[in-house]
């Protein structure tokens, strides 16, 4: 495994890898070292697509000459709990993707509530999970020209991720389906239902009842998000 | 009516409820948040006797007014603007006794951007996730001042400390910031990194609590295609493919796809957070940090691509040394 350190300003360190698995597991090690109180005090840890970023060390420069030095523990699988998550597959771009797939949109529902996914990282909005674990071949890309307003509760998919709109936004990903589960909940502890490391799985509902089509406009919007949107 | 509690009379183009910031929840999405000019919301606390973690109201350039249903201990800092109490002229950056039932207004910024108006005993919204504070990117906490909108006070703390003299910067001709290069200096070519040193960069109208963004020379990349999506710091310079530095504040999303090519250091936010639209910025790169750049577990001390060869390359580029 390679791994990168990078600076960011004078307290943070981006720790680049290999692959999202490779990012995973170092992210999994460093929250183990933080709970046993072997890593110097650290303000935030953000795992993402292939790096982990920390913010707020006192001395970077001797957590980047001490990783090359650490055994890092292949990805457990099993050590997390599985989140379920019903889901009406009746996005307006679920017909697009399983012509893109080559399939039957019923087929297309079977894959992907057939696949265990599993929260990479998060960003872009609170409780916005980037969901990993659809085969290469079914990634899809995102659409040129994003929507003005996905709805709440929105099941979508881009490039090798999946997510679920915690809320009403912005947003260019293809939408397959919706779900009435609560992502974002900040009375809730932890907030998310999507956590780096969560497992989950989407379950089918039978045919959308008529309550389906209105989702969504009753939260709109303070702001238009910026930077890489989904 | 004297309850601990004050009604937006006039909310200004954006009044919003600010602290210190939600700590901790980066990886859950959620912006630091917090107010963007950290020092004058710390100060206006300590003028009114409160902690510097108290909620103060953030204005943005044209103030706003309140008014209050108990007597309040009052100061305003930050951006400097006239204060008035029932139409009356009042210290700005001083602690200031407002009555009862009493109008106070805090003006137009006659320079700067945002003011702070803290009251004893601070502002009193619902804590989300640990802290007060209204974040403009994903909706978090308060939503921001509204006419008519009724605020509660925490109830009023014990005497007003004296001070002697509050400082205040002037207003700036022109922004001054220093980068530090990384973590995706590598992304643009060594004339994009002198437009960065270099280029005429002015705050654009477009900015907000999200993004200080500029106008100015578009800085050239040495790589094309798009970043795998990465943590964000506070204070970093995301560049969009329009070539534009935007600086990264308070209400920034934690991920992004788009290169960073350096970080400003939290110290001189305060200073951003103020500049009016076409305040000239001059970035001024301080170098990379000298620790080592790349390590490779499978490559142990072979002086290929470990640490050796990372300090030697720092070494060679003249970088100096920050630790």
């Amino acid at each position: 495994m390679t791994m990168r350190s990078l600076p960011v300003g004078e307290h943070g360190l981006l720790i680049e890898l290999d692959s999202g698995e490779a990012a995973e597991a170092l992210h999994a090690e460093l929250l183990r070292r933080a709970a046993a109180r072997r890593l110097p005090a650290v303000r935030e840890i953000v795992p993402a697509a292939r790096t982990v970023f920390l913010d707020g060390l006192a001395d970077p420069g001797r957590l980047a000459a001490e990783l090359p030095g650490w055994r890092i523990p292949p990805l457990d699988r099993d050590d997390s709990a599985t989140v379920e998550v019903p889901v009406r597959y009746d996005g307006p771009d679920l017909a697009g993707v399983a012509e893109r797939w080559g399939v039957t949109p019923e087929e297309a529902v079977r894959i992907h509530s057939g696949t265990e996914f599993r929260v990479a990282f998060c960003g872009f909005a609170p409780g916005f999970g980037y969901l990993t674990g659809l085969p290469e071949r079914f990634h899809v890309p995102r659409h040129a020209t994003p929507r003005t307003r996905v709805p709440v509760g929105s099941v979508a998919l881009a490039g090798a991720y999946t997510g679920v709109y915690p809320r009403s936004s912005p947003g260019g990903w293809q939408l397959i389906g919706t779900t009435d589960t609560v992502l974002w909940d900040p009375a809730r502890e932890p907030a998310a239902l999507f956590t780096p490391g969560t497992r989950v799985r989407f379950v089918p509902e039978p045919e959308p009842g008529p309550a389906a089509a209105d989702r969504g406009t009753d939260t709109a919007p303070r702001s238009v998000s910026e930077g890489a949107a989904p | 009516m004297t309850d601990s509690a004050f009604v937006v009379v006039r909310p200004g183009a954006l009044t919003t409820v600010q602290d210190l910031g939600r700590f901790g929840h980066a990886h859950l999405g959620v912006p630091r948040s917090g107010a963007l000019d950290q020092p004058a919301h710390r100060l206006a606390n300590r003028l009114v006797g409160n902690a510097e973690g108290a909620a103060t109201l953030e204005t943005t350039l044209t103030g706003c007014a309140v008014r209050l249903r108990r007597t309040a201990t009052v100061a305003v800092t930050g951006a400097p603007c006239p204060v008035t109490v029932d139409g009356r002229p009042a210290a700005w950056g001083a602690a200031v006794r407002v009555p009862a039932g009493a109008l106070l207004e805090a003006g137009a910024a006659a320079h700067g951007v945002r003011s702070y108006v803290a009251f004893d005993g601070g502002v009193e919204a619902e804590t989300v996730l640990g802290s007060r504070s209204t974040d403009v990117l994903s909706g978090l906490g308060p939503a921001p001042l509204a006419h008519d909108a009724v605020l509660r006070l925490g109830p009023p703390r014990g005497p007003v400390p004296g001070v002697d003299g509050v400082p205040h910067r002037g207003a700036a001709r022109e922004l001054v910031l220093p980068v530090v290069l990384g973590p995706r200096d590598d992304w643009f070519t060594t004339a994009g990194l002198r437009t960065l040193a270099t280029g005429e960069f002015r705050v654009s109208a477009a900015s907000n609590r999200i993004g200080l963004r500029t106008e100015g020379p578009a800085l050239e990349r040495a790589k094309d295609g798009e970043l795998a999506s990465e943590g964000m710091a506070l204070g970093a310079l995301q560049v969009p493919p329009d070539g534009r530095p935007v600086l990264f504040l308070a209400d920034h999303p934690t991920t992004g796809g788009y290169p960073v090519v350096g970080v400003v250091p939290e110290p001189y936010l305060a200073a951003a957070a103020q500049a009016v639209p076409g305040t000239p910025v001059r970035f001024t790169p301080l170098g990379r940090v000298s620790w080592p750049l790349s390590a490779r577990r499978d490559v142990p001390s072979d002086g290929t691509g470990g640490v050796a060869e990372g300090v030697a390359k720092n070494v060679a580029e003249g970088v100096a040394d920050r630790d």
